[in-house]
């Protein structure tokens, strides 16, 4: 049995909108492995962007426990959520998230500034990073000089700034064109394979989900299905 | 790691061109004021005390008190107030060491047949008077030479005087001759500019032949210079100075016909309308700044609003609310920081710019720019303070975004 990394226990949110309540979790029960590839399916408003938070660290339950290699980080304060994201966690996001002003390197250094990495170790590391991601030709370029795929490729090598243990993908291959979509996919693979990162992985593609080992569906702020493609 | 910051936010700053440079316009107006003002101000009393230590703080004046007894300006009656009785009593106070009398008189002046009245003042034709009087008045020769024992029909031209400053027609040259009221006089010596007017517009001519052009009783002085002894304060023998003369012109306390000034007391008039002025101009450039935080404060509140997406990719990737707020903290620091240097450069620019002025137009050398270090890292550390304050409340609002909110934000 392996360990866990993550596991989400009777969680739930609730968000008050004026007068009404709305459950975004409702008793969510997640348990991710270490070195697991894990997909989160479910349709929209299943409560799919409510558990990336939660499992990344951005936001704590209303109720529940969020273990974290055994710790329960469900009432940590910001600042301490923020150390462990850094360290932790690696984000990619829909929307690429790049900041605009910053280039290709400067991105990739930027999670090391957080965790006071020297200058000279964040720039060889990011270089190297970005060599990684085939975009060691462009790193000086801003993300507006590059294709939706190569700033993808970008956030996947600032995801693996400060070396962390979980990559966190929410819809990766959203914004792009299939082909592009299945060169990130690859590297996610990659990731998974060859460095042995717990990959989870959202989407509400079908067929994207098949390269995970595990597939969870999620409805109402459940999981409503488990399915094995080992 | 606060290197860093700062390198982002200079990167922000850059990319936000025009509107921050809009937002510095407030700071680098009030701190141009603030350092064009002291910078004019301090040079301007540094001036003034070095003039007064060149004359040296052991002389004082002592004068008639116009409009009591006369109307007119000293000179002006043909009487004079003072009188060498004056003198001899002063010389005998205890504390006093040396004592020089001086008339000045206004007399017709005919030089290259152009007819002028302006004013004449003596030399004292004792050795004593005539050394006292020179030091008091740095009187130095910049051609020629000062009078001395035994000139009579001779005159010491001051610079204004002689560089068509009175005569428009021609310029004085040693060895032209100056009629006074009527009688020739032989110019000897060119005075220095020395940048007081009264002192560069002035024609020097010996005791006795004053006396004798313009018909001036023998006893009649209109200001006597007076040394005190050396170890001896100055403040003590002008009150000596004053019981004597009250006793040997016969005046009650506080009815005194006469006057007498002490360095100490100009230095402190002229200190506190100084003080006065810079208070005033102060305030007016604290406004400036005020305004200019404000203005400060309102960009990076647009500034926290347009990167809230940033800030919550910066919270997703590891950074803490300290670390946002290092960073807006910075950058609205260096927006003031910025400001301020450009307003420096301005203020010092402004200020030397009022030094030449007055210098060419009004010939005066009391208003100098001075630039101490304390006022260039003074105004500079303020500035970048104004910034970060002005700054403060923003930063605090971008730090405490929730990074879910915040990465949500379009």
């Amino acid at each position: 049995m392996k360990r866990s990394v993550i596991r989400l226990e009777n969680v739930w949110k609730v968000y008050k909108m004026g007068d009404t309540h709305v459950n975004a979790l409702q008793g969510l029960h997640l348990d991710i492995k270490e070195g697991e590839f894990l997909a989160i399916m479910g349709p929209s408003g299943s409560g799919k962007s409510t558990a990336v938070n939660m499992i990344g660290c951005l936001d704590v339950p209303t109720k529940g426990r969020i273990m974290l290699d055994q710790h329960d980080i469900s009432r940590l304060d910001e600042s301490e959520l923020a150390q462990i994201r850094g360290r932790k966690i690696g984000f990619i996001f829909q929307q690429f998230n790049l900041i605009p002003t910053l280039t290709a390197l400067e991105n990739v250094t930027l999670p090391m500034i957080f965790q006071g990495t020297g200058e000279g170790e964040r720039i060889s590391r990011a270089k190297k990073l970005l060599g990684l991601v085939e975009l060691g030709e462009r790193i000086y370029h801003k993300p507006t000089e590059l294709s939706g795929g190569q700033q993808q490729r970008v956030a996947i090598a600032r995801s693996l700034a400060n070396d962390p243990e979980v990559i966190l993908a929410d819809e990766p291959t959203g914004n792009l064109d299939s082909k592009t979509g299945s060169i990130v996919i690859d590297f996610l693979k990659r990731l998974h394979k060859a460095d042995g990162k717990t990959i989870i992985m959202v989407t509400h593609d079908a067929a994207l989900s098949r390269v995970a080992e595990r597939v969870e569906f999620l409805k109402d702020g459940k999981i409503v299905k488990s399915l094995n493609n080992k | 790691m606060i290197y860093d910051y700062f390198k982002v936010g200079i990167s922000n700053l850059i990319h936000r061109k025009m509107r921050s440079w809009l937002t510095m316009v407030g700071i680098f107006i009030g701190i141009a004021a603030v350092v064009g003002l002291i910078s004019l101000g301090q040079g301007m009393e540094e001036a003034i005390k070095n003039i007064f230590f060149q004359i040296g703080s052991d002389k004082l004046l002592v004068t008639a008190k116009t409009g009591q007894r006369f109307s007119g300006p000293p000179g002006s009656s043909a009487a004079a107030n003072l009188t060498t009785h004056d003198m001899a009593a002063i010389k005998r106070v205890n504390g006093v060491d040396k004592v020089g009398g001086r008339l000045i008189k206004s007399a017709k002046l005919e030089f290259n047949r152009e007819v002028r009245f302006y004013f004449v003042a003596s030399m004292p034709d004792d050795q004593e008077g005539r050394e006292l009087v020179t030091a008091a008045n740095r009187y130095e020769a910049e051609s020629g030479r000062l009078l001395k024992r035994g000139d009579r029909f001779k005159a010491v031209i001051g610079h204004d005087v002689a560089n068509k400053g009175i005569f428009k027609t021609k310029r004085i040259e040693l060895g032209n001759k100056i009629k006074i009221s009527d009688v020739d006089f032989e110019a000897v010596g060119i005075l220095k500019k020395s940048g007081n007017p009264q002192q560069d517009r002035v024609i020097i001519i010996p005791e006795d032949a004053l006396r004798e052009v313009l018909g001036i009783d023998e006893d009649a002085l209109d200001v006597i210079a007076v040394q005190a002894a050396k170890g001896v304060d100055i403040n003590q023998a002008s009150q000596n100075i004053e019981r004597e003369l009250r006793r040997e012109r016969d005046v009650e306390e506080g009815k005194e016909d006469f006057e007498i000034q002490t360095p100490q007391q100009i230095l402190e008039t002229l200190g506190n309308i100084l003080t006065m002025v810079k208070i005033v101009l102060i305030g007016i450039a604290s406004i400036s700044l005020l305004v200019g935080g404000i203005g400060i404060a309102n960009t990076m509140y647009t500034a926290v609003l347009e990167r809230t997406k940033e800030i919550g990719i910066m919270k997703s990737v590891g950074a803490q609310n300290k670390d946002i707020l290092i960073i807006f903290l910075i950058e609205s620091g260096l927006l003031g920081l910025t400001g301020g240097a450009i307003g420096v450069g301005i203020g010092m620019g402004l200020s030397k710019l009022v030094e030449i002025a007055a210098t060419n137009f009004l010939g005066t050398s009391l208003i100098k720019a001075f630039f101490p270090w304390y006022l260039i890292l003074g105004a500079l550390t303020f500035s970048f303070l104004i910034g970060a304050i002005s700054g403060l409340l923003p930063a605090r609002q971008a730090a405490l975004l929730k990074p879910v909110d915040a990465l949500r934000y379009e």
